[in-house]
């Protein structure tokens, strides 16, 4: 650095000055460090949870007879550890999940996004908001107590406890999630599309079904993934109204009782006093927890493509 | 009636007039796609007014009987006696572990992310775990806290096992990555130039943090932790997980930390509990458990959207 062209007209200031103050430094990188530390925690909890998973789930199947992985059903106390049974009965639950949430969540995304005025959406999106601030659990005795009596008995001659009502219990509480960031993705859709597609004449509707959706098609999936993903980690709504305490069989009929992977770990939780004497069925939990945490990331990861997709694009 | 008039020129006038009005008559299937968009809205709407509703002609009974009792009573088997007053105060006490770690240290992840951070690897490496953190079912939380908090021997004595002070600790990491996320975004909307002025007149970046960026970004941070906290007080998943009591609970007595470090119950285990009960009784105190959480809940989160109502910014 020419010391010349920043020396002011006394010509006293030396370079160390320029350097600042020393204690002034310190002091900043402390504050830097601290932060970073902060930042940094994410990966300790991050490798802690996959440790503490993988740890658990080895001490399961190195002790667990792996015939029992596949048995008639999901039985920890008498040791029948069939996955088939969790995993459909989550992906079941997941899926009429989705076809709750997908139209509910898209719909009111395309309303606010494309038709609602500035005072209606003021109006509209705090029902979105507070629906998303309804607890998991609060769903769960909304489920059992209304869903399964006045939906799924009502019509489908469900019984009291059934995956049906679990399910719609789900897609329920996932659909402010959907409808947010497909709502977003629509947003982020700029104003020129829609300005050329008016131009030639088109109506609101067809520039928000041929223009606006398809050009937001990848936040819209992303959205439906992340909802997925957050349907099948989903606990308590499955735990109180399904109705898989104390194990389930195999089962694909939404009408009946059936056990998801939350739910089964929730039984496993609270039925704590058997657990401790039978050593296979505590470790199960994390086992469950392995493959519940393996299905989340992949969805995840998913999502988070499909949402840079478009944001690269505009 | 230009037709009538027969001339050539005006019957094109006529047309063309005709086909700049459009269609005739209302768009139809436009209309009908309209409504069924905001039906989609307003089934969202029934369904919030029904849920309330039903836990209402459940719930109110309970507390036109027992009024107060059933808020200041302790767990019971008895339905008639049954109260949430220990699920209110282990849920005050988990939030309270929140405010006082997940808040100071999500902040201070968010500052360094938005405002420190260089687009290295490292950075990326941290972004993509706070992600995939924020998507980490709450179950699996759950299973950290019990392998942490609870069977880890060098941590035990401290937390006591299945205590409120492992789940306070397990529902601050939960919150950790919204609290990171929601905080980053406030920071992000203060403008650049804000920084640019202060960072003209000489102070460090720190000094800049503190007297230009967080003032601006405050509203916005404050919205975002109130909703977390409002999380971490509806959140019942990795509480089960970690043992939070589901009967009769005896608490420990002594000092402060002993009895944090004794059994406890939140108010959405009960919840939970109380549902679980096959006793017909326990419907009705089900639906009062539910009211409580919910009355808390919708006051919280009506508090965070008026804030952020009044105090949103355009720059």
């Amino acid at each position: 650095m020419a010391d010349a062209t920043v020396a002011p007209a006394g010509g006293r200031l030396s370079l160390d000055q320029l350097g600042g103050n020393p204690r002034r430094h310190r002091r900043e990188n402390r504050i830097r460090w601290w932060l970073f530390s902060a930042a940094a925690l994410s990966i300790v909890v991050n490798v802690l949870i996959v440790v503490t998973l993988s740890d658990g789930s080895i001490r399961f199947l190195a002790n667990v007879d792996l015939s029992a992985l596949l048995s008639d059903g999901w039985f920890p106390r008498r040791g029948l550890y069939d996955i088939r049974t969790v995993v459909v009965g989550t992906l079941l639950v997941a899926a009429i999940a989705m076809i709750v949430a997908a139209p509910l969540g898209l719909g009111a995304a395309m309303y606010l996004s494309e038709y609602a005025s500035r005072r209606r959406r003021r109006f509209l999106k705090p029902i979105l908001e507070v629906l998303a601030g309804i607890p998991s659990v609060v769903m769960g005795y909304f489920a059992l107590t209304w869903i399964s009596p006045e939906i799924m008995q009502r019509f489908f001659g469900a019984s009291g406890f059934n995956m049906g009502a679990a399910g719609i219990g789900v897609g329920i509480l996932i659909t402010p999630l959907v409808a947010s960031v497909a709502e977003d993705a629509m947003h982020a859709v700029p104003d020129s599309l829609r300005e050329a597609s008016y131009g030639i004449g088109a109506t609101r509707r067809s520039t928000t079904t041929k223009v606006v959706f398809p050009a937001a098609v990848s936040g819209i999936v992303a959205a439906l993934i992340l909802g997925l993903s957050r349907a099948i980690g989903e606990t308590l709504v499955v735990a109180i109204a399904a109705g898989g305490t104390g194990g389930s069989l195999f089962s694909l009929d939404p009408t009946q009782p059936g056990q998801t992977m939350t739910a089964a770990m929730t039984a496993l939780a609270t039925g704590s006093d058997q657990v401790k004497g039978a050593s296979d069925a505590f470790p199960s939990l994390f086992f469950l927890g392995i493959l519940l945490f393996a299905m989340t990331l992949i969805l995840n990861v998913a999502s988070e493509r499909f949402v840079r997709r478009v944001r690269r694009r505009y | 009636m230009a037709v009538r008039t027969g001339s050539r020129a005006d019957v094109d006038a006529a047309v063309e007039r005709a086909l700049l009005r459009g269609s005739r008559g209302m768009d139809v299937r436009g209309l009908i796609f309209q409504g069924a968009l905001l039906l989609a809205m307003l089934v969202s709407l029934a369904v919030l007014v029904t849920l309330i509703g039903d836990a209402l002609t459940d719930g109110a009974p309970v507390f036109a009987e027992r009024g107060a009792d059933f808020i200041t009573s302790n767990v019971s088997s008895l339905p008639e006696r049954a109260g949430v007053w220990q699920g209110i105060r282990g849920s005050v006490t988990i939030v309270l572990f929140v405010v006082l770690l997940a808040l100071p240290l999500g902040l201070g992840a968010a500052i360094y992310m938005e405002e420190y951070a260089h687009d290295t690897k490292v950075t990326r490496a941290i972004n993509a775990n706070i992600r995939n953190l924020a998507g980490v079912p709450s179950i699996v939380y759950g299973l950290l806290g019990i392998a942490l908090f609870v069977q880890f021997r060098a941590l035990t004595p401290l937390t006591g096992g299945r205590s409120v002070i492992s789940a306070g600790l397990t529902m601050s990491i939960l919150v950790l990555p919204i609290v990171i996320i929601t905080s980053a975004e406030a920071l992000r909307a203060v403008p650049h130039s804000i920084r640019e002025a202060a960072f003209g007149v000489g102070a460090t970046r720190s000094e800049v943090v503190r007297s230009h960026v967080l003032p601006y970004a405050l509203p916005g941070i404050f919205t975002g932790t109130i909703l977390t906290l409002a999380r971490a007080f509806g959140e019942a998943a990795p509480l089960i997980m970690i043992g939070a009591s589901t009967g009769f609970l005896s608490e420990g007595s002594g000092t402060l930390v002993e009895r944090l470090q004794g059994p406890y119950t939140a108010l959405p285990v009960l919840v939970y509990d109380f549902a679980g009960r096959n006793l017909r009784a326990f419907q009705a105190s089900t639906a009062a458990a539910v009211l409580v959480l919910l009355a808390v809940l919708l006051f919280v989160n009506a508090a965070a959207i008026i804030l952020r109502n009044r105090y949103e910014r355009k720059w």
